[in-house]
């Protein structure tokens, strides 16, 4: 919880280091900001494809790991180069502004539902996603949102819209956090969450929660990314954010990401061209 | 980076009457008045104490007192959150993630502040105060509440700087309190929220009230030190 509360600064952590970095000249020209969604980086894919593209480029990529709302708002700001988002509409309603130069599907992995292993409304192994959310909300269970405008969020309230269910009342919990505290919450009040498969996997251990609800075709959570125009900022480092476009695009771009593993599962799959 | 666009907007929330906004604004003053409420007498009595009685490891008891000032209220939430998670051993109270919770790390929090100002405020006494009302026939706690009465503006100072403590900090409120929306989400979590939002004019409105209560509590202290001054 400690570790995980530190994410809310990481935007404010960013920006301190980015001013360190021009301080003392570690930062290079070539360097490449990404502005990309808490999911990437808490279930450890970053860590794991970025050095392979650093080595091939010959710079460094600086994450600054948010909400995909927030994320955006980074780019249009011109205070990142490139995007790694998932909230399509978002990310339409960006390019139809002008902030991006080129947009392009990279992975997707799937949303699931979890909840406490006594499953109180009884929702283990229902394939339909706005049927057990219906059952969730009419089991008067508790359930824990992100509240945080997150592309796991925007998924989940367009789930509610699609199941009819009004959102009033104490058994809908908006936390307003990442996806980690989320579950954490979940865990500790016996709730039921929606969650990209990744992060569970890092957070099952911990929080004792169960998958219950999985395999809906609306569940899928396709990720993009997006190069941030240099015609709205030129500041930005257009060259650097077009050969991430093109590397995680790439066959081994794609290679990197379906390698990525946690306890030998596959997490994100690379998207066909 | 726009700046003014959503400071307008931050105005216009705030006017409006918005209800999620003046909720958050009820949660923090709120829980920051009721733990303050309720810790202040002992906290107040106990510094009282320390200053007058002398008891062996007394020292190291302000000393430690004095450290705790500058306590990092995330380590103050983390302690909390163990102690009120379900595995911790206060667990069956299922407080973690209530309104309650944050009230008790608030008083966690104010708690140290309260006994530093009120020991030095009590130190900086005319110490005849105690001793006159004493042998005046006043029973003890009659001569404390005298003393206390004469440097009540110290005092004051020190339940002012507790709640100023307390309402702005925002590690413990996240952990304990847990941000959640209508419940426990108050000014400093909302606006850290809604900055990861990437939606600045609530935070910005937040932050202009946050700012306001500061210089309020500021105002109201200097006013009441001045109308003792005159007295």
């Amino acid at each position: 919880m400690f570790a995980t509360g530190c994410m809310r600064a990481i935007p404010i952590c960013g920006l301190i280091a980015l001013a360190q970095c021009y301080a003392t000249g570690v930062w290079a020209a070539a360097d490449i900001r990404l502005a990309t969604t808490t999911s990437t980086e808490n279930s450890g894919l970053l860590k794991v494809i970025l050095p392979v593209f650093e080595a091939k480029y010959g710079g460094k990529v600086r994450v600054v790991a948010v909400g995909t709302g927030a994320a955006l708002k980074l780019g249009e700001n011109g205070d990142a180069d490139v995007v790694l988002v998932h909230a399509r509409p978002l990310e339409d309603k960006f390019m139809v502004a002008g902030f991006g130069s080129v947009r392009k599907d990279v992975m997707y992995n799937d949303f699931i539902i979890v909840g406490p292993k006594s499953d109180p409304a009884a929702v283990r192994g229902m394939k339909d996603v706005l049927a057990a959310m219906k059952k969730i909300h009419s089991s008067g269970a508790r359930f824990i949102s992100r509240g945080d405008e997150s592309g796991t969020h925007q998924m989940e309230r367009s789930y509610w819209q699609g199941a009819g269910v009004d959102l009033k009342g104490a058994w809908y919990v908006s936390a307003g956090q990442g996806m980690g505290q989320v579950l954490t919450m979940a865990g500790q009040l016996d709730g039921y969450a929606l969650t990209d498969r990744a992060t569970y996997a890092a957070y099952r251990d911990k929080t004792g929660l169960d998958t219950l609800v999985e395999g809906d075709p609306k569940m899928f959570n396709l990720y993009g990314v997006i190069a941030v125009s240099p015609q709205r900022h030129p500041g930005v480092n257009a060259g650097g954010a077009m050969a991430f476009v093109n590397w995680i695009t790439s066959i081994e771009g794609h290679k990197a990401i379906a390698d990525f593993r946690i306890n030998g599962v596959q997490m994100f799959f690379p998207s066909v061209r | 980076m726009e700046f003014f666009g959503p400071t307008g907007e931050a105005f216009r929330l705030l006017l409006s009457g918005d209800a999620e906004l003046w909720r958050i604004i009820f949660t923090s003053l709120a829980c920051s008045l009721i733990a303050l409420l309720v810790i202040s007498p002992p906290a107040i009595a106990l510094g009282f104490l320390i200053a007058k009685v002398t008891f062996p490891g007394r020292r190291a008891l302000v000393v430690l007192a004095q450290a705790l000032l500058s306590f990092p209220t995330v380590v103050v939430g983390l302690v909390l959150y163990m102690l009120l998670s379900r595995q911790g051993p206060l667990g069956f109270l299922r407080l973690l993630f209530t309104p309650e919770a944050i009230i008790i790390g608030y008083m966690v929090i104010a708690f140290p502040v309260l006994i530093v100002f009120t020991l030095s405020a009590v130190q900086g006494a005319d110490p005849r105060v105690y001793e006159t009302a004493r042998s005046l026939g006043a029973s003890r706690w009659r001569a404390a509440l005298t003393t206390l009465f004469e440097v009540r503006f110290g005092v004051m100072a020190a339940v002012f700087n507790g709640f100023g403590r307390v309402v702005s900090e925002v590690g413990c409120s996240i952990m304990v309190g847990g941000n959640i929306a209508g419940l426990t989400r108050n000014i400093p979590t909302a606006i850290a929220l809604e900055t990861s939002k990437g939606e600045f004019a609530q935070g910005i409105a937040l932050g202009f009230v946050l700012i306001a209560v500061a210089i309020g509590i500021n105002v109201a202290l200097a006013w009441l030190q001045g109308r003792g001054g005159l007295d």
